[in-house]
């Protein structure tokens, strides 16, 4: 069962280091997240997506404000987290990486099914050094997806892939997705990998980061490869973040100028 | 693969080359205090069979023993805790310095001065020779611990006991083995000073009376047996061992 997120944080700040100043990552950052909804994460380099996603996985607690899930009377849900590295163990093979998440053996049932899914049965033996950078990320999917999760975690996850590699990726999250249903949070700085995954995106404005927009996509995802389509609402997205999109800023991401 | 061994017709010609040089040497100096190869083998069997080798073997064996264990507990716990808390590492450092330069010899003579001539003390100053080695490399390997892979471990629920054997332990491992390898080598010529000094048996005691009984060949033939030893250790224990723990590596 998928569940609903709901953050309210007043403000989440890291202590300096050796006498400098504290640095506010996050302040007054409200956002609710639709059970099953597919939302992405979206804002300036060091504006606090990662720390958001922390805070809400449970990594880190030192914040003021609340977080809750719902429906609340469940307790806590299944959370499966890919990070922006596979962040696998090199001293244990894939298939051990993949079970090692699970909390019991009568888990493990369905683990073979979802290692052919995600395309890694092949390789389940093999150790994440033997794997190309696409394989490792799979198998970091597949190990959030072994927990049966209630929602997703994803942070940048497809970075550092070659365009093709990430591709086929995405496609593979969305049929995963739609087979196994999460709720997703997904972090990205690339425009079109945002319109092409969510049903709603998020805008984070820089450091304090909070919510600045939110924009629903509502073009059926099969449409969302049209030229035209994405133009349109790359524009959107720009104008309502409140940054304009020229030829200084690069082809896939309005927020990487110089 | 640097962690493989030389073949073993390699390592076996390499060993007949030193016997052979060794023979040859106590030829030319033909002296009763140069004993050649072969005498030297043969009182090692002889003394092995009818003498006493077997039993001052065995007793500086679990010195040797009971002092690494100690050692590597002691100094692996002291160590993280220094790694991984800034307080311990300040509290600790100074005490750590002092005994990784203090000689064993003197903390030997120490604590046979306040202990006695007894086991406890004897073990105990080898086990302290010993500590700040393995507290000193520890610490670096608690240092370089992936704070990405724990937070991993974490969000996952992994516990603290899957933690620990998954994550945490075999990053740790490398320093761990350094620490064995140097640890055995250190431990063993300190327990033989600690057993001359005053203990009535072991390795070190036999040297001592074949040393005053100008008796080289015995001599000579005890340090071997405890050479051939530490080398089955190093080649039947540490070295597979080490293959093992690395075979993840690319």
């Amino acid at each position: 069962m998928t569940v609903g997120v709901s953050v309210d944080i007043h403000e989440k700040s890291y202590p300096g280091h050796s006498g400098a100043r504290p640095v506010t990552a996050l302040r007054n950052l409200r956002a609710c997240i639709a059970p099953s909804e597919f939302c992405v994460i979206t804002g300036p380099s060091g504006c606090g997506k990662t720390t958001l996603l922390n805070i809400i996985a449970g990594l880190d607690r030192d914040f003021a404000g609340a977080l809750s899930f719902e429906p609340s009377d469940r307790g806590a849900p299944r959370i499966g987290f890919v990070f922006q590295s596979p962040r696998l163990l090199p001293w244990r093979t894939v298939r051990e990486n993949v079970t090692l998440v699970l909390a019991r053996d009568a888990d493990r049932m369905d683990l073979e099914g979802l290692l052919s899914d995600i395309g890694v049965a092949d390789v389940a033996d093999a150790y994440p050094a033997q794997l190309s950078g696409g394989m490792a990320r799979r198998v970091a999917l597949a190990r959030a997806f072994a927990i049966a999760p209630d929602l997703l975690l994803m942070d940048e996850p497809f970075l550092s892939l070659d365009a093709a590699a990430a591709d086929r990726l995405r496609g593979l999250l969305l049929r995963l997705v739609s087979t196994r249903p999460a709720t997703v949070l997904f972090v990205t700085h690339d425009l079109a990998e945002a319109v092409e995954l969510a049903d709603r995106i998020l805008v984070l404005s820089p450091a304090p980061g909070r919510v600045v927009a939110a924009l629903p996509i509502t073009v059926a995802r099969t449409g969302r490869r049209d030229r035209d389509a994405l133009a349109a609402l790359r524009a959107e997205l720009a104008r309502i973040a409140g940054h304009p999109i020229g030829p200084k800023y690069s082809e896939n991401s309005i927020f990487t100028a110089k | 693969m640097a962690w493989f061994p030389a073949p073993l017709a390699g390592r076996a010609a390499s060993l007949l080359s030193l016997l052979a040089i060794w023979e040859a040497a106590a030829w030319f100096a033909h002296s009763r205090l140069f004993p050649g190869a072969g005498a030297v083998l043969a009182t090692l069997v002889d003394e092995a069979v009818h003498g006493d080798l077997l039993h001052h073997l065995g007793a500086t064996l679990a010195r040797v023993a009971v002092a690494f264990t100690l050692a590597m507990a002691l100094g692996t716990a002291i160590g993280l805790a220094m790694g991984r808390s800034r307080a311990a590492d300040t509290l600790l450092d100074s005490g750590v310095v002092l005994l990784l330069n203090l000689p064993a010899l003197v903390i030997a003579v120490l604590l046979y001065v306040w202990l006695g001539l007894t086991e406890a003390a004897a073990i105990g100053a080898v086990t302290l020779s010993k500590l700040p080695t393995v507290v000193v490399t520890l610490r670096e390997g608690a240092r370089t611990l992936d704070r990405d892979l724990a937070d991993m471990a974490e969000s996952f629920h992994f516990g603290v006991w899957r933690t620990w054997r998954h994550v945490t332990l075999p990053q740790l491992a490398p320093f761990f083995l350094v620490a064995s390898r140097t640890g055995l080598a250190l431990i063993w010529k300190i327990v033989l000073v600690v057993e001359l000094l005053g203990r009535p048996d072991g390795i070190g005691y036999a040297i001592q009376v074949f040393f005053q009984l100008f008796d080289v060949r015995r001599l000579i033939a005890y340090a071997l047996a405890f050479v051939a030893v530490v080398l089955a250790v190093e080649w039947g224990v540490l070295q597979p061992l080490e293959r093992r723990l690395a075979r993840w590596r690319r």
